[in-house]
């Protein structure tokens, strides 16, 4: 999918670009977006380096382990499925404050981990069960706490405050992550009432 | 909403106060476990660099053409009666397919209309607001070897489509025009 929307943009353009006369331009634009892409991630290497390190502190001083026996009991209402102390519910709860933290490279393996317990729970199907859906639908919200990708680049091209979106975008992924649980609910009961009239 | 805005800059630095004294209390070797996560940010950091080279050149060509003003003078009539700009539709689309991809694109967003306008500021909520769709269902149904995805797209899809609606009234309400 990525593959066709980026050759899309490519190919439409330098069309439109040969029908317009606007090959200068494009030119141009091919060196000064290249040479951007590469400032670009260096400019957020600060800020990786920083916020991971500050996260790894987080984690080795149990801060990150805390927080998941905070959210254990909330994790649990939406797996009702998964046996109480089951190790997937572990591997869950660990993905998902992973994920508040935005340590991207600690909650994949969590959340995969989790996926595999899933699956074993699930008689080993090669079919998305229940609980599986709902912890999609948890990680693709992204419930982040702070987005600090987003920061770096706010300040690179700028920002006054680059962290005046920290509220917002809490607010929105608040609203992203609900309404995620609520859709997962909604068609997994829309699944139970066709298994019955089938 | 200028206590929101203030609460904005206080999170990040009360997070970090909060974390270096929980640690220090914890007898934590905190500029050692510093340094240690710090590597993994220096080599995500130059990990990303090729998708953000391959959809800044790929935006900048589509961009240069004029066909990108193209698309928003057709979709604008559209997305201005409900309060959108067409600007941002790019963005929208992009964002559950490819995170790396949608950086590139709201990175391109803030240099052209300025990281603080309304524009700038709401391609940043977008962006940080939800993650990526396809990814995850690529990584961790293929990772374990699910075939049969279920609803797993359709749930994805649609909560991502909430959290930039969402985002769109929010960033409306704290941010002028």
């Amino acid at each position: 999918m990525i593959n066709y929307i980026w050759a899309f943009m490519f190919i439409v353009g330098l069309g439109y670009a040969a029908w317009n006369g606007k090959m200068e331009a494009v030119n141009r634009a091919i060196f000064k977006a290249a040479e951007e892409g590469v400032t670009l991630s260096l400019g957020l290497i600060f800020i990786l380096i920083f916020w991971l390190g500050v996260m790894k502190i987080a984690e080795a001083s149990g801060l990150l382990s805390a927080v998941s026996k905070l959210f254990k009991p909330l994790l649990k209402r939406l797996f009702p499925d998964i046996p109480e102390d089951h190790p997937a519910m572990g591997y869950i709860v660990t993905n998902t404050v992973s994920n508040m933290f935005g340590l991207g490279n600690a909650a994949t393996p969590m959340g995969i981990k989790a996926m595999e317990a899933l699956k074993r729970l699930n008689r080993n199907r090669p079919t998305a069960s229940r609980s599986m859906v709902t912890l999609l639908a948890l990680n693709t919200s992204g419930f982040t706490l702070i987005p600090t990708t987003v920061i770096a680049v706010r300040m690179k091209y700028g920002a006054a405050e680059p962290t005046d979106i920290v509220v917002p975008t809490l607010l929105a992924t608040a609203v992203g992550t609900l309404s995620a649980v609520l859709i997962d609910r909604y068609f997994y009961y829309r699944r139970q009432k066709k298994g019955r009239d089938d | 909403m200028a206590f929101l805005t203030s609460l904005s800059a206080w999170f990040v630095p009360a997070l970090i106060g909060f974390i270096l004294i929980h640690a220090t209390f914890k007898r934590v070797p905190t500029y050692e476990m510093f340094v240690e996560g710090g590597k993994d940010g220096f080599h995500m950091a130059i990990s990303i660099m090729p998708y953000l080279v391959g959809m800044l050149v790929a935006i900048g060509v589509f961009r240069a053409s004029g066909a990108m003003d193209a698309l928003v003078a057709v979709l604008q009539p559209v997305f201005h009666a409900i309060g959108v700009p067409a600007e941002i539709v790019p963005l929208a689309l992009i964002r559950p397919i490819s995170g790396n991809g949608a950086l590139g694109v709201m990175s391109d967003l803030l240099s052209t209309y300025g990281a603080d306008s309304f524009i700038g500021r709401l391609a940043s909520t977008i962006q940080g607001s939800t993650d990526t769709t396809l990814y995850v269902i690529t990584v961790y149904f293929g990772a374990v070897g699910i075939k049969n995805i279920g609803d797993s797209l359709k749930v994805g899809l649609l909560a991502d489509l909430a959290g930039i609606v969402a985002a769109i009234v929010v960033v409306s309400l704290m941010f002028a025009k």
